[in-house]
């Protein structure tokens, strides 16, 4: 109770916020409506207005609430209007790309940890490359698989691997970098092999390390799928969702897609959160 | 196949001089072999697209990339302007002073951070970038939306950051300060705030991509003729790949400078701290 009762003050906090900030910003529009219709612009009548309006600046919490379960529960999942289905669309690439991403990223690492040419080639360019926007490439990455005749999951999958990818190998490199020179002339001692001393004690000590990195991939790639959503052409996702909403003003659209996304995204990082407790666990590393 | 030996005989030549330099160790040597990996890959695109006739619209070479760098200054410096300097530095900075002044001001109150820390986390890891088409209407098209997003963006981290950089110093540096008979104001200015710098500077680090991304993504949502975001996605439109790589490489300089720019101001400001010592 300690702990959330300070969390539940702020979200009631921004919940009151965000309504009084609605009636503040659908006020204009809701005032000229009223002298339209020539009825008195009295103060319940603007509230009732600001609260209900069919395209307002700012949806009120309980219209996004309302649009959220139209979308996943008022649906069938099969229906282009379900969110649901809009979700699963962006959750496979997101899935299929972070796949793709953690196992290049860790299989590069353990190039990198026991190739010193490789660490000092390939390292400062992957460091590097962490301040460039990748995000920016991924229209075009659509469009050149396009061109090239591939379309649906695997562009989409790529952009997110590309995400996932960096924070991946920079933790993974990082944890199998972590048993000390004690550690490993122990294994020495006991004549472990290179691949003894890779399983048996570089591994399990970069575990800690892959799950951190692994939760930061798992949000990247969800919203390089997002992204990767965005150019032209695509009609399902959560991405074209928030551009077909811009497109036609429907705030109440985007504002429900925006929450399915988040709470995927939260929903991702918590089963992440859990497989990493569950492992450490066993592996008696938790703390 | 006669196309393919060349590039294999450079890949392995390339190969094996950098192994042959790893041996070795030294700083000069480690930055020429990531700098012989760099030129490397360069090569061997270069190779790759002329020997196979990779269309244009796939991948264009290196040299047509920087011929289109080349002849399109102008234009360039145009987006960099609009996107960069306009959007995501002037996000960058509204954001960040937002965030440690929000930092600061919740300092006093143990309640609101234990009530915004595990908020504040939990939205550094949302999809921000999909709050741009609201900004976008609520802002307009020009550069004022796209600094929004920005600010949106770099917010939490920083915050997250910040809270956790003021929780850093221990009790006894605290009694020390305490026993000077130092007020609030002053123990943070003169211990909290530089004890807390090396954890801002992260966030602030951190956040640098990010602002990049949320300028350069918002402007898909719409803008202005210019900008860096538009351009990629109408050269895209119009498969004129040289010049989206020529604003790719745009992105990647302007995110390493601001990057490197930062990170200069960490080691000016925090050359006391471990990680900055030679």
């Amino acid at each position: 109770m300690i702990r959330i009762l300070p969390v539940l003050t702020v979200l009631l906090a921004i919940v009151a916020i965000w309504y009084v900030a609605a009636f503040a910003l659908n006020r204009p529009w809701a005032e000229r409506q009223l002298e339209k219709a020539g009825t008195e612009v009295t103060f319940p009548a603007l509230l009732a207005d600001t609260m209900a309006q069919e395209r307002p600046v700012l949806p009120a919490p309980h219209q996004v609430a309302k649009g959220l379960w139209e979308g996943i529960a008022g649906q069938k999942i099969t229906s282009k209007r379900s969110l649901v289905w809009h979700a699963w669309v962006t959750l496979s690439a997101t899935l299929a790309g972070f796949a793709i991403g953690t196992a290049a990223g860790m299989l590069l690492a353990v190039g990198i940890v026991h190739s010193r040419a490789m660490d000092q080639s390939v390292m400062p360019w992957a460091v590097a490359s962490q301040t460039v926007p990748i995000l920016a490439i991924a229209p075009m990455v659509i469009v050149v698989m396009a061109s090239a005749g591939v379309t649906g999951l695997l562009p989409k999958a790529i952009i997110s691997a590309w995400l996932s990818f960096f924070p991946v190998l920079v933790g993974t490199v990082k944890g199998l970098r972590t048993p000390d020179a004690m550690q490993l002339d122990q294994m020495r001692s006991w004549n472990a092999s290179a691949s003894q001393v890779f399983w048996r004690l570089r591994l399990p000590s970069a575990m800690p390390y892959l799950f951190a990195s692994l939760k930061v991939a798992i949000a990247a790639s969800l919203v390089g799928a997002i992204v990767g959503e965005l150019p032209a052409g695509a009609t399902a996702g959560l991405g074209a969702r928030l551009l077909s909403g811009s497109y036609y003003g429907q705030t109440v659209q985007i504002w429900a897609a925006l929450f399915t996304a988040a709470a995927l995204a939260a929903l991702l990082v918590l089963i992440v959160g859990w497989i990493e407790r569950v492992t450490l666990r066993r592996m008696g590393l938790d703390r | 196949m006669s196309a393919a030996l060349p590039i294999l005989a450079v890949w392995l030549g390339a190969w094996g001089l950098n192994s042959w330099l790893a041996r070795f160790d030294t700083r000069a040597s480690r930055l020429l072999v990531a700098l012989i990996f760099g030129a490397s890959i360069l090569i061997l695109w270069e190779m790759i697209v002329r020997a196979y006739d990779v269309p244009q619209v796939i991948l264009p070479a290196p040299s047509q990339i920087a011929t289109a760098f080349a002849n399109n200054l102008p234009l360039l410096w145009g987006d960099f302007v609009q996107t960069i300097l306009n959007g995501a530095l002037s996000g960058w900075l509204i954001g960040a002073a937002a965030a440690i002044g929000t930092a600061i001001a919740i300092d006093r109150s143990p309640f609101l951070q234990r009530g915004l820390l595990p908020i504040g986390n939990f939205v550094a890891a949302l999809p921000i970038v999909g709050i741009a088409p609201i900004l976008v209407m609520w802002f307009g098209f020009d550069w004022q939306s796209k600094a929004a997003v920005v600010v949106v963006m770099v917010f939490f981290p920083i915050l997250v950051n910040t809270i956790a950089g003021l929780a850093a110093t221990d009790a006894l540096q605290r009694d020390l300060i305490a026993t000077w008979n130092a007020g609030y104001w002053q123990s943070l200015w003169k211990l909290r705030l530089p004890a807390a710098l090396p954890f801002i500077f992260n966030g602030l680090k951190i956040s640098t991509t990010l602002a990049l991304i949320g300028a350069i993504v918002a402007e898909f949502f719409g803008s202005p003729t210019r900008g860096m975001g538009f351009r990629i996605s109408t050269a895209v439109g119009q498969l004129d790949m040289p010049l989206v790589w020529a604003e790719i490489v745009v992105a990647a300089l302007a995110g390493s400078a601001f990057y490197g720019i930062v990170a200069l101001i960490e080691a000016r400001l925090t050359f006391w701290h471990p990680s900055q010592r030679k």
